[in-house]
């Protein structure tokens, strides 16, 4: 198991001594987080190597999954699609089963002082505080920036009854009358999508795949999704490549459950057969290592999004150093400083310019990578999403503007 | 009293559900924020880019840049030199009349795309003790070069603007420990200037000149 410590040389020890002072002043508290998976998804992820962490920090920190079965899943599938804007239908009898649900669960706990509540499923459990009281926080790791409005309306009810929600990125605040609090997703250094490789560990990958290390390799690993635009990728690759030798890696998951996903990735499979320079690797979910190497091993990674949630896989690229472009969409801006962490695109020509200009300077290129590296150890590493949570907590007991602790 | 005990601040940063897609909109959200918003938008960005220089421009300035693409307004509010305010109310103000007067000569019709709105933010500061103190300038110097980022812009940046306190707080105990000298001259430094670490050199350096 990682130990607190482990991280102190990658982001100092005065940092980890913060975390400790800040969890010093939640002493006695009982801090509950409630989701509806312990296995599956980023959220179960996230808790899972974060709460080890928060228990080494001498937190009384506790981790509970409410109990639903396929008909409440499938309603709450409806919540999370509508989140994200898609339109979907939801009847009251959908509704009526989600509180049930609900309310069942709510009998079962025994809530903490600080109840925080993550993502839809289990957001009715706040009808309890009526009569149990303490302190409750909604997280929303979704993006909801365009919600579906039925949807949102039925949300935003128990919302409001929280003390603050809390969302991953500036565009998916919403018109609430509690506190909205700004808390960034983030990456563990330590795990095997993001530590240290050995040179022998990435030519292997490089070499399994027939890629050739030797010449520029760019690369973006995403979905084969309409939304991660990879046929966007191809052209500016193509645009690129009539004055830059390259080769172009596209590696990622299978289709999802976005219809134009099978036609995506035969458009895809299309492109690359015409044209050798051009690998296409779909990687089953335990790929993290290979990964790893992928973006260890390439000259340039790209995120070439059209829309995104908060785009994880830019904060990896870039705490390892690499230049990216990336699509200006989601959380990407918060990643990137255009021209200082690395580059911000809105079109495919803008990005087979600075993939032209990145492969032709790669010291320019390096810069934006070292520039990016440090921008994540700064905040995007797991010790910083710790420590927003830990004064998360500290903010339902203290209200000033300024909070002095001697 | 001689010792010196470094602190060190910690933000959680508190979203304002207050957006601007154009500079009329942006003038209006500078209006109504809070002195803690403005704050943020002008120095948040110093703590996540320390290491780079020239350093990036305040948020404001940014933003006209790049999505609502007007190297007019970019540039101008890029310009504003926040060293030279004494408090965050004027500082408000001369941001207020950048926009202003760039909405009446050239209107707020340009609009950032959708998805690139100014989204206000401020954050709510806690401040930590660290286990340093020091009592001599001697010390003091041993012991910079381990402080962390946050403590030395804690004590640089906070203490003058978002504490109120009018300068910083080294240059107060430099003073207090009867070297009126090294106070002026760490006072005089322009901390906007330096990345964080090239701050920490250059305190290092003069404090050792009167050590």
């Amino acid at each position: 198991m990682l130990r607190i410590e482990d991280y102190s040389p990658i982001v100092g020890q005065a940092m980890i001594y913060e975390l400790f002072r800040l969890a010093r002043q939640l002493e006695g508290k009982k801090i509950q987080n409630i989701n509806s998976t312990a296995v599956g998804g980023g959220v179960a992820e996230i808790l899972s190597r974060m709460m080890p962490l928060l228990k080494q920090l001498g937190l009384d920190a506790h981790w509970d999954v409410i109990k639903g079965n396929e008909k409440f899943y499938a309603v709450t599938k409806k919540f999370h699609n509508g989140l994200h804007g898609v339109p979907v239908e939801v009847s009251q009898e959908d509704l009526d089963w989600f509180l049930e649900v609900n309310r069942e669960n709510a009998e079962q706990f025994e809530f903490g002082d600080i109840v925080f509540v993550h993502d839809p499923q289990p957001i009715a459990l706040i009808e309890k505080r009526a009569s149990v009281g303490r302190n409750w926080v909604w997280r929303c790791h979704i993006d909801s920036s365009q919600p579906n409005k039925t949807i949102w309306k039925f949300l935003e009810r128990y919302i409001a009854m929280y003390d603050a929600a809390v969302f991953s990125a500036p565009a998916f605040e919403a018109r609430l009358p509690i506190r909205q609090i700004l808390i960034s997703p983030s990456i563990d250094p330590l795990s095997d999508k993001n530590k240290d490789l050995p040179e022998e560990v990435i030519n292997a990958v490089f070499e399994k795949y027939g890629i050739d290390r030797n010449r520029p390799v760019i690369t973006q690993i995403s979905r084969f999704d309409f939304l991660k635009d990879p046929l966007g990728v191809i052209k500016a690759y193509k645009m690129a490549k009539g004055s830059v030798d390259m080769q172009l890696v596209l590696a990622g998951g299978g289709a999802t459950d976005d219809p134009e996903g099978p036609m995506i990735m035969e458009q895809v499979k299309a492109e690359a057969d015409k044209d050798k320079d051009i690998f296409v690797l779909f990687l089953p979910p335990s790929s993290d290592l290979e990964i790893n190497a992928l973006q260890r091993g390439s000259t340039i990674v790209l995120q070439k999004s059209l829309r995104e949630g908060f785009g994880l896989t830019v904060s990896e690229a870039l705490w390892k150093g690499k230049p990216v472009i990336a699509g200006a969409v989601g959380g990407i801006p918060l990643q990137i400083r255009h021209q200082y962490s690395g580059i911000l695109t809105h079109s495919i020509e803008g990005t087979a310019q600075w993939i032209k200009r990145l492969v032709s300077e790669p010291e320019f290129a390096a810069r934006l990578g070292a520039n990016g590296r440090e921008h994540i150890r700064n905040n995007f590493l797991i010790t910083r999403h710790i420590k927003d949570y830990l004064l998360l907590f500290l903010s339902l007991f203290y209200s000033d503007d300024i909070v002095h602790f001697s | 009293m001689n010792e010196f005990r470094f602190y060190s601040k910690l933000d959680l940063t508190v979203l304002l559900g207050r957006r601007a897609k154009n500079s009329r909109q942006l003038l209006e959200g500078l209006r109504h924020v809070p002195d803690a918003s403005i704050y943020f938008h002008t120095h948040k960005f110093l703590l996540q880019y320390h290491y780079v220089t020239p350093v990036p421009p305040n948020d404001f300035a940014q933003w006209a840049l790049l999505s609502l693409n007007d190297d007019l307004l970019g540039e101008r509010l890029s310009s504003i030199d926040v060293v030279q305010y004494g408090n965050l109310g004027d500082l408000r103000a001369s941001i207020m009349k950048v926009v202003e007067e760039h909405v009446e000569a050239n209107g707020s019709r340009r609009e950032c795309p959708p998805g690139e709105e100014f989204h206000f933010m401020a954050s709510q500061a806690f401040i930590v003790p660290t286990p340093i103190v020091v009592h001599t300038l001697q010390e003091f110097a041993a012991h910079l070069e381990h402080v962390s980022l946050n403590s030395l812009y804690h004590h640089m940046f906070d203490a003058r603007l978002r504490l109120g306190r009018g300068e910083n707080d080294f240059s107060a105990w430099f003073r207090g420990i009867g070297k009126p000298e090294l106070a002026e001259e760490v006072k005089k430094l322009d901390p906007y200037l330096h990345t964080l670490e090239g701050l920490r050199k250059r305190l290092a350096v003069l404090v050792r000149r009167y050590a």
